[in-house]
């Protein structure tokens, strides 16, 4: 008995060839930016100058410039850290689990949502960096190198020595994996480059590559180990940076639920910020044709699934609390829910738990608009999640006496403005000069996808 | 300094007549010098005769390594080059060394891998690559015949390559 399965909807429409592939997504890298793309790039290095001050200032006067005093000693630094290495976790996520589990619909934002990923990661790592208050310091003192006075090495047991560990190796397996979809696309940029200078960069770029059978199937099993690899390690990236709350004795940060809430709120995050960013490019760069309302779909449906995994998570910690009977763990709980700081938790309240639902609407998870709007909400809300759980575990702590409230200064802000300007400056400046679609992987669905279009045509 | 290398080019654009083209040539017992291709061809491997890549054997090895290595870092350091007494606990326990373990392990284990692929296919920033047709890596797929590997005539070859069905032959010669 043969079973003829329903088709899928084209992932590549417009009818494209192979050849229009090339010209569509290396047109971009040879072509002069569009206006738009020169507007986009002057705010964010607004952006990145005024954050800069901020910065400066950081160093130079040391963090007292920030609002943090002697009961809330982590804020927004930490915060924005989690934050970002939250939206880190999409890239990797869509091109090494969608990988695995032959989700060929990642092609085309995969290219994209890594280099998100690792600017992502490099935004987040800046934060305890300027935390430590000498920056350079922070690149060896974090490092298991024998201290300068004596033979005293770095503390194996910390949960934030863990995290060093971590966000390096995350950063560095997702930037090789990165650059290895890269090299084919930069030789084909490389082929068709007509100047001399562009010619040299791009080879040197292309690292020699000219697609021959024998590399492509090297090239194809170390895709596919190299997914292996960063499949547990998207997992455990979010789960080590949950145990640096975790592994305290701070009611509200000490329970076991954190790894699985922070990585699913990671992915949550993460998807979104891909659409933001990736619903924009396809309006400038035209590409409709390769981003498809059914792309956006489903990532509006992954967005559903964390979303409400986030969700549960929230409703099982406030139940916890309460069964738990640890006075001030409930106290924790009560606090953030009609303490000072009630109007962040009913923020994030709103923004991570009823506003992904509106996604179980098909009419709502196919407009752009829609997506584009509740893309930005979800994002709003997960830096509120972690800023409640950040600042009001904190603030009222263990003497009343010492209990009190956090402010931003005009440094917390513009250090969190500089990393934006860090992330848009780069992603732009990426999207000019990398091909920002997945040329080589593009080319191997289009046959099987113009075919099942004509078929439904 | 090497004779001219001289070599055959089949030009096609179709993976199927492609794969069969190679199988045709093969049957012919002649040797093929490489096929190019914009994107990974699936089913060639078998064709052209590839063996299964090495590289997983590799990045197991180097894993292996990571693996150890971070054993011994975290034991060495913690217990014996400087042991100290953190929270009232253990010098050394193997539940807080669990995390590092595993980042060591899948960093040696990706970097091992990928420095491997590229010593093994000979990629590199400055290395100028010999392209046969400037297509390959745009919408082509070419099949590389090298005149000197093979006892048939460049004519012949020629004729051949034309019946399996290839849009263009075309000569390259590498001074």
């Amino acid at each position: 008995m043969e079973v003829v399965s329903t088709i899928r909807d084209p992932l590549i429409t417009g009818g494209k060839t192979v050849g229009d592939v090339t010209d569509d997504i290396c047109v971009r890298v040879e072509a002069k930016p569009p206006k738009t793309w020169m507007l986009a790039m002057a705010i964010s290095l607004s952006a990145l100058v005024v954050g800069l001050y901020a910065v400066t200032i950081t160093l130079w006067d040391g963090i007292g410039s920030w609002g943090l005093n002697k009961t809330v000693g982590w804020a927004w630094d930490i915060t924005n850290f989690v934050w970002w290495v939250g939206i880190g976790h999409a890239g990797t996520l869509i091109s090494a689990i969608l990988l695995l589990f032959r989700q060929k619909w990642r092609m085309a934002i995969n290219r994209a949502a890594e280099a998100m990923t690792i600017f992502a990661v490099i935004c987040a790592a800046m934060f305890p960096m300027f935390h430590m208050g000498r920056l350079w310091l922070g690149f060896y003192w974090s490092m298991p190198l024998p201290n300068t006075w004596g033979s005293l090495w770095v503390n194996f047991n910390s949960p934030l020595l863990w995290d060093v560990f971590a966000i390096s190796t995350y950063f560095i397996v997702s930037l090789v994996f990165w650059y290895i979809g890269l090299v084919p696309d930069f030789a084909t940029i490389r082929d068709r480059a007509e100047n001399r200078i562009s010619k040299a960069f791009y080879g040197t770029l292309s690292f020699g590559w000219t697609g021959g059978a024998k590399d492509w199937s090297r090239y194809e099993s170390v895709s596919l180990i190299l997914a292996g690899l960063a499949t547990p390690l998207v997992l455990s990236v979010h789960t080590i940076v949950s145990f640096d709350f975790a592994t305290s004795v701070i009611p509200g940060w000490h329970t076991t639920i954190f790894p699985p809430y922070f990585v699913s709120g990671a992915i949550f995050s993460g998807f979104a910020m891909v659409l933001t960013l990736m619903l924009v490019t396809r309006k400038v760069y035209h590409l409709e044709d390769y981003i498809t309302i059914k792309h956006v779909e489903y990532m509006n449906i992954v967005i559903i699934l964390t979303g409400s995994i986030v969700g549960v998570a929230y409703l099982t910690e406030f139940f916890m609390a309460w069964y738990s009977r640890v006075p001030a763990e409930q106290y924790a709980f009560i606090n953030r829910a009609t303490g000072p700081y009630a109007w962040a938790y009913w923020i994030m309240m709103t923004a991570n738990v009823v506003s992904p639902q509106l996604f179980w609407f098909k009419k709502i998870r196919t407009s752009l608009w829609a997506t584009f709007i509740l893309s930005i909400v979800v994002n709003i809300g997960m830096w509120f999640e972690r800023f409640v759980i950040i600042v009001t575990s904190l603030h009222r702590d263990f003497l009343p006496s010492s209990w009190a409230m956090f402010y931003p200064t005009f440094y917390d802000v513009g250090v969190y403005l500089f990393s934006f300007g860090f992330f848009f400056t780069s992603f732009f400046l990426f999207a000019k000069f990398f091909p920002i679609v997945n040329m080589a992987e593009i080319k191997s669905i289009i046959r099987s996808s113009t075919v099942s279009e004509k078929a439904i045509k | 300094m090497e004779a001219n290398k001289n070599y055959i080019l089949g030009v096609y654009s179709d993976d199927d007549i492609l794969i069969k083209a190679v199988k045709m040539i093969r049957a012919h017992n002649v040797q093929i010098h490489e096929v190019f291709s914009p994107y990974p061809l699936h089913g060639i491997d078998d064709v052209l005769g590839i063996k299964r890549s090495r590289l997983p054997k590799a990045a197991f090895a180097f894993g292996v390594l990571g693996f150890i290595f971070a054993v011994f870092l975290q034991f060495w350091t913690m217990g014996v080059d400087w042991p100290m007494i953190i929270g009232g606990k253990n010098y050394t326990s193997i539940p807080p060394f669990i995390p590092i373990m595993f980042e060591l392990t899948v960093l040696l284990s990706a970097l091992g891998m990928v420095g491997t692929f590229f010593i093994a296919s000979d990629l590199k920033p400055y290395k100028k690559p010999k392209i046969f047709d400037p297509r390959i890596t745009d919408d082509k797929l070419v099949i590389a015949i090298d005149i000197a590997d093979n006892s048939l005539s460049k004519e012949d070859l020629n004729s051949l390559i034309k019946e399996t069905g290839a849009e263009e032959v075309n000569d390259k010669i590498f001074e």
